[in-house]
Order: structure tokens, then C-alpha cells, then sequence
């Protein structure tokens, strides 16, 4: 559909004081959460902040999903936490760079479409690890400190999550930033605040360029990061793109997305900020707040920027604790509570798929990791299931001098064995007969296992013969390539 | 290519809507489709919760919300859009028309009338400058956007009661594309018999009065009743005022021959036209 005059109406317009109200709520849930990530990465909070206010802006225009919220996310800060302690900041930002370069490239490639080899237990899993993880990376602020911060922590959880009871018009997060900054000013608390994490911005970012120097040493520190985080990056977009997708009942533009997060990449590295994605728990809070197109996410990026930079003085009063309480609060809305209390309903190979990532990515801190395991499992999973779908059947024809064996279902690397085991390779007649026209043969294991039965025959001195070995390879679908002519599932289903 | 669609919205043009494709179908000898699209209003999404806080299980609950909302709304969409069509059916029966159908479906209008345009011999839809209210204006996109994405004629009918038409005006102006569209009414049986006027709005050049003949001479041949008239100025504003175009009169003419940038700096002549006709329009591409 071409780009005119309405349907930008439509994608921006159509919806002003929900998108700009919820752009509001969403800048305010921003900025603590921005901070929180760049501590996890190890950088200053203007990092982050810098970061979420680009990123937020440029997928305002660029992304292919209106409503949907990117910025500076867990997922990516978790995996750029080495470059940083062991090369800088200079290097993360060239990481960025061509993180985005990366990511531009799977869109001109339409990589977005590998998405459906990622089972929605996969997507569960790496939720629901994301969530674990955001959760734990909050640990270092709650040990070996004074009960003061597990007090202020307490009192923010229960603001955040009573305040709602009394009224839905405030963000119940930015009450518990307030009151709990109020009552460490007020008190005169040592605890730690934002301002002891690290320089906040104090201005309005500006272009520079990554300090490093331009050579095939810096690529190959940068690259396999820049690998990671464009996989965790659209990973985590595509699945914010369908949830979003979901609540809102329209279509989004998966390919659009992945390069519009790769030019937010690359302009974020430029202007001093961390490689980012779509977040999964701000964009739930976009919509539950009315946001529903470009401007909302426009807007959050505008009023983030605007409030860190002219508000600087009291941002760096924040305590930790508050910061604390609100990203409690993110993994915990982030967390799939569907699929844990539906843990024991799914098939027990879902589960399975669903926990060995969790598991994976929370020991190895690799959403990446994490989602290849459960890709993995499940496509053993599934050839395993499809394996179980073959018979051989077998009659006693022409007065005992001839067996029938019939094979029926799918024969490929995972069934194959079963195929063989399906012949009496001991039993003495004079002729078999194997009749595969009702079998599909998907690759060379499944011929060869033929091939090999054909031949344990042959060595006993009896005579073979094989019918409908042509409608049987026909599923041969690489190399006869007849699954894009007409009637080929017909064909296939013979 | 063998149908005349009649998007009806519930708006108060769709009587004349439902009239006009009734009377297009019955000249066309085609069967008539009545087509009736539910959109997905975004602003009337009423959630208001700002408070900003996700717990357990927070997406399923918003999904789950969302969603009732919307099975809300949209059973009762559906149900009077299925009043809506049967009562537009039940007209267009009455009206003559051998075969009528309606259909329902969910999405953008644009996208479906697109969709649907193979099928499509012409498609009639309402207009709605006059409409008032502000959340209305989009439907103005609507009729410019169909005018624009699909190759097929589009009737544009006014809020007015239907009129038979007694003759039409042809604006001509002498591009390959206008000819196309004089020989396009010569050819087709829907226009047949009624008297037209080509007129075309140039300078009174010898030139023009070539061109002016060469679309008289098209239609005469098709055993119209042809006259034709040069007017000086601008179509914008002479053609509306042409007495031939007041009462019983259709507007036949070409649709955006000029670029969007064109547009963009000096406006369309097609859009000022469509807004300032008196009469419906039948816009060819």
C-alpha cells in the first residue's frame, strides 16, 4: 500500500490524547528503567538514557509496528556486559553501530520471516528468562546493605502496586520515584542514588563518532557481540511486534521493523547511547495506557529527553531502591504467568522446550543461547513426533511363497530405524515384496534405509521387489522441487 | 470484471448509493453486490488506565480485556451491518435488479475495494464533504484514496436523492487519457441514449476546437446525441456552474493525471472537482 496522506493520519494521528497521555506514562517507566540497564551494562546512565530517547524516536518513524516501545533493553544490556569490562565504552558504541548495520541486513533479507522456526514455547521461554534475569541483574543493589533500602524497596513495591486501587490516573511508578526521592532527601539517607552510578546527561546529546580505531582487530572484538545483539535485538522486537500484534488486533510490518531497528541502532550508537530493541513489558504498559500508533511512541522519547535533561538535578536524587521497586515490578509483568500455571496442561515436550531455555539463558546470561537451545529442541521434538507416524505391515500372499510388506507414513532420518526394524529380515520365502507407495521418503536416510533393506533381502537370497517407489520419492520435494506446482500437496498426501 | 459494487456505509448518502448502483446494474445488465466494510476504529478504544503498573499475569489480562471490548463492538457492528445490507437488498430488488448479493468484511476499505477490483465492473461509493461532524472526515480519504488505488470506474454519488439522469457532460481535455475515457463511454451501454455535452475548458484555439471535434465525432459515431462547448477559465470553477450540470445531470471525467507533487503545490483538479460538483461523478482512470 503506498504511503499517502491517510494512512499517515493513521498511523499518527488517529488517536492524539490517548497516544500523547500514554507516551507520558511510557517516558516516566522509561527513564528508571533506562537508568537500571545501563547499570547493568556497566556505562553511565546517560548511555541508557541517550539510547532509550534515540531509539524511542527514530522507531517512531522508522519501525514497522505503531504502538510497539524500543529503547534501551535488558536483553541487550545483558549481553554487551564483557565488551564493557574488557574494551570500554568506545567499543560498545562501534558495537551498535554495526549491531544496526547487521540488523538492516536481515530486514533487505527478510530474515523476519525465520521467526516461525521459533515455537511459541521458545518465545515463552526467553520471556520468561528476560524476566528472571532482569530480576536477578536487581540483586546487587539488595545485598550487604542497610535495612533502610530493603525498607524503601518494600515501600515501593506496595506504592507501586496499591497505588493503582486509588487511582488509575497517575503512573503508580513515577508516585513511588516521587515520595521515595522525597523521604532520602528529606531524611538525609546515606543510601545509594542514581547520581552515585554514573554521569546522567546534562545536555542535549550531540553526533560523535565511536573512538576506536578503524582496523580488523576492532571488528573482530566487536563483531561477535554485534552478532548477538542484532539476533537478541530482533528476537525480542518480533516477539513484542506479535504480542502488540495481539492486543491490538492489526497487522504489523516484521521486515520494516527489523531495519528500522537497525537504523535506530546505528543513529544511537552515533550519538553516544547502547544498542537496544522493542520492550516487552513498556509496550504492554503503552497500550494498557491507550497508546496505540507512532505518536505515543514519538512522545515517549520527546518527554523522556526533555524531563532527564531539564529534571538532571533531581534524577541523580533517586534512590536505588526506587529504581529497585520498579524493575521488580518490570520482570515481574514481564513474566508469562500463563505458561507456568499451564505448565502441567501442555504437552511435556512444550514444557520442556519452554524450561530448557529459561534454564539456558538465565546459566549463560545468552538470550541468544538460550533461544538456539530451544530451537533446537524443538525441531528434535517435533521430527521425533512426526518419526512415530510410519507403519510396516506385512501379509503372507501367493500360498506362503511371498511376503507383502506395506509401509505406510514417513520415513526420514528419525524414522528409519523403526523402518528397518519393521522387516523380518529371518523369516525363509522365496519373494518379498515391499510396496512404499503409501510411505513418504523425505531425505537420503529414508532411501538408504530402503535401500539397506532391499539388500539384507538380497544377501538371504531372496528375490526383492519394490512397488511404488515413484509416488514414494516424489516427496523428495529438494530435489524434484514439486511442492511449488499445483496439486503437489495432493500429490504428497497420495 | 463483471459486477457493480455499492459500498454502503450507513451514512445518508447510501440511499442515493444503493439507487445509483441499482440504476448503473440494470443499464450494465450486470448483477449488483452491496458491500458493506467494518473498520476498526483506534480512538474508540476506551481504556483508561494510566497508572502505569504491570503485574502477573499482566499481558493475558490487557489481551483478555482488549478483546472483550472489541467481541463487544464488533457483534454489534455485525449485526447492524447485516440490517443494514438486508434493507439495501431488499431496495435494490425492488429497483429491478436481477441479482443481488451483499457482503460483509472486516478490514480497511481501501484494501478490500482493491481486493475486490478484479471482480469489479464499477464501483459506486457516497460522498462525504458534507458531513459535519470531525470524526467523519476521514471518509473524504476513503473516496480519494479508492479514486486513486483502483483502475476501475467509480461513481461517486452525492447526498441528493437519485435523479434519473437525463444527459451527461463529458469534461474533455484533450489528453490521450480523456480520449480513452470518450471512447470508454462510446463503447459502454451504460450511458447509452442519454444526450451529452463534451466540454472542455481552453482557450478558443483552433487547436482546441480540433480536439473538442475529434470527442464529438467519437461519441456521434456511438449514435449519441452530441453537442459541444469550449469554456474559457478554469474547470474548477466554470464546470459546476454549467447549467447543463444542475438537477438530473452525471459528470463524467478523468481521474489524477497529474503527479502527487503536482497535487501537493497547486491541488487536484479532480478532488476540487468532486467537492464542488452539484452532481454525481463518474471518475475514470
Amino acid at each position: 500500500m503506498p504511503m499517502n496522506f491517510s494512512s499517515i493520519k493513521q498511523t499518527w494521528f488517529s488517536n492524539i490524547r490517548g497516544d500523547l497521555l500514554a507516551g507520558i506514562v511510557v517516558a516516566l517507566a522509561l527513564i528508571p528503567e533506562a537508568i537500571a540497564f545501563s547499570i547493568i551494562a556497566g556505562v553511565d546512565p546517560k548511555v541508557g538514557l541517550y539510547a532509550s530517547f534515540s531509539i524511542c524516536v527514530i522507531i517512531a518513524f522508522a519501525g514497522g509496528r505503531p504502538g510497539m516501545i524500543s529503547a534501551a533493553t535488558g536483553a541487550m544490556a545483558l549481553v554487551m556486559v564483557t565488551l564493557v569490562k574488557e574494551h570500554g565504552l568506545q567499543y560498545l558504541l562501534a558495537a551498535t553501530v554495526l549491531t544496526g548495520v547487521l540488523q538492516i541486513l536481515a530486514g533487505v533479507l527478510k530474515l523476519g520471516a525465520l521467526m516461525r522456526f521459533v515455537s511459541r514455547s521458545v518465545i515463552t521461554g526467553f520471556v520468561n528468562a528476560l524476566a528472571i534475569l532482569i530480576f536477578m541483574a536487581q540483586l546487587p543493589e539488595l545485598t550487604n546493605v542497610s535495612w533502610v533500602v530493603y525498607a524503601m524497596t518494600a515501600a515501593g513495591l506496595a506504592i507501586i502496586y496499591g497505588f493503582p486501587y486509588i487511582t488509575k490516573a497517575i503512573p503508580s511508578p513515577l508516585v513511588t520515584i516521587v515520595v521515595l526521592t522525597a523521604i532520602s532527601m528529606a531524611m538525609g539517607l546515606d543510601i545509594r542514588t542514581v547520581g552515585d552510578m554514573g554521569e546522567l546527561p546534562s545536555s542535549l546529546p550531540v553526533f560523535l563518532l565511536p573512538d576506536v580505531p578503524l582496523n580488523l582487530e576492532t571488528l573482530k572484538i566487536i563483531f561477535p557481540y554485534a552478532v548477538t545483539l542484532a539476533v537478541v535485538g530482533l528476537l525480542e522486537s518480533m516477539m513484542t511486534a506479535s504480542i502488540v500484534d495481539d492486543l491490538t488486533d492489526t497487522p504489523s510490518n516484521k521486515n520494516r521493523e527489523c531495519m528500522g531497528q537497525g537504523v535506530a541502532n546505528i543513529a544511537t550508537g552515533f550519538i553516544g547511547g547502547m544498542a537496544g530493541c522493542a520492550m516487552i513489558g513498556q509496550s504492554v504498559i503503552n497500550v494498557k495506557s491507550g497508546g496505540r500508533s507512532r505518536l505515543s511512541t514519538l512522545s515517549a522519547g520527546v518527554i523522556l529527553l526533555l524531563m532527564v535533561v531539564f529534571l538532571g538535578r533531581w534524577v541523580s536524587q533517586i534512590p536505588m531502591a526506587a529504581l529497585v521497586a520498579v524493575m521488580i515490578m518490570v520482570s515481574i509483568g514481564t513474566f508469562s504467568w500463563d505458561s507456568v500455571r499451564k505448565l502441567r496442561e501442555h504437552p511435556p515436550s512444550s514444557s520442556i522446550v519452554m524450561i530448557a531455555t529459561v534454564v539456558v539463558t538465565v546459566s549463560t546470561h545468552d538470550l541468544a543461547k538460550g533461544v538456539f537451545v530451544g530451537v533446537l529442541l524443538s525441531g528434535i521434538f517435533f521430527a521425533h513426533k512426526v518419526g512415530r507416524v510410519l507403519r510396516v505391515d506385512s501379509a503372507s500372499e501367493d500360498g506362503g511363497n511371498t511376503r507383502v510388506y506395506r509401509v505406510v507414513g514417513q520415513v526420514f532420518f528419525a524414522s528409519s530405524e523403526a523402518f528397518i526394524a519393521g522387516f523380518d529380515f529371518k523369516e525363509v520365502v522365496p519373494k518379498v515384496q515391499i510396496d512404499v507407495s503409501r510411505a513418504h521418503f523425505w531425505d537420503i536416510t529414508g532411501v538408504s534405509a530402503l535401500d539397506k533393506a532391499v539388500l539384507k533381502f538380497r544377501r538371504e537370497g531372496t528375490e526383492v521387489e519394490v512397488i511404488g517407489m515413484n509416488e514414494a520419492s516424489a516427496t523428495l520435494v529438494d530435489r524434484f522441487a514439486i511442492h511449488d506446482k499445483p496439486g503437489a500437496v495432493e500429490q504428497l498426501m497420495h | 470484471m463483471n459486477k457493480v459494487y455499492a459500498c454502503i456505509d450507513g451514512l445518508k448518502t447510501s440511499t442515493a448509493v444503493i439507487d445509483w448502483a441499482a440504476w448503473s446494474a440494470n443499464r450494465l445488465g450486470v448483477p449488483l453486490e452491496l458491500l458493506h466494510v467494518l473498520e476498526r476504529d483506534p480512538d474508540s478504544t476506551a481504556v483508561t488506565d494510566f497508572s502505569g503498573a504491570i503485574g502477573l499475569g499482566a499481558q493475558e489480562m490487557l489481551l483478555q480485556q482488549l478483546s472483550d471490548l472489541d467481541a463487544q463492538r464488533g457483534k454489534l457492528a455485525q449485526e447492524a451491518g447485516r440490517q443494514m445490507l438486508a434493507s439495501a437488498q431488499a431496495r435494490a430488488t425492488a429497483l429491478g435488479v436481477q441479482q443481488v448479493d451483499g457482503r460483509m468484511r472486516h478490514g480497511d476499505f481501501v484494501d478490500t475495494v482493491t481486493e475486490l477490483e478484479p471482480d469489479a465492473r464499477l464501483f459506486v461509493l457516497g460522498e462525504h464533504y458534507q458531513a459535519t461532524a470531525g470524526s467523519r472526515l476521514h471518509l473524504d480519504h476513503h473516496l480519494e484514496r479508492v479514486i486513486r488505488a483502483v483502475k476501475r470506474p467509480v461513481l461517486v454519488a452525492t447526498a441528493e436523492h437519485f435523479l434519473p439522469p437525463e444527459r451527461f457532460v463529458l469534461a474533455y481535455d484533450g489528453s490521450p487519457t480523456a480520449l480513452k475515457m470518450a471512447e470508454t463511454v462510446a463503447r459502454s451501454p451504460m450511458l447509452k441514449g442519454l444526450p451529452a455535452l463534451v466540454a472542455m475548458c481552453a482557450a478558443d484555439t483552433p487547436a482546441a476546437h480540433a480536439q473538442l471535434g475529434v470527442a464529438k465525432g467519437l461519441l456521434e459515431e456511438a449514435g449519441f446525441a452530441v453537442e459541444a462547448t469550449l469554456l474559457p477559465g478554469d474547470p474548477d470553477n466554470t464546470l459546476p456552474q454549467l447549467p447543463q450540470l444542475q438537477g438530473a445531470a452525471l459528470l463524467v471525467m478523468g481521474a489524477y493525471g497529474h503527479s502527487r507533487i503536482r497535487h501537493l503545490v497547486i491541488g487536484s483538479t479532480t478532488t476540487t472537482l468532486l467537492r464542488m460538483s452539484k452532481v454525481p461523478v463518474l471518475v475514470m482512470r
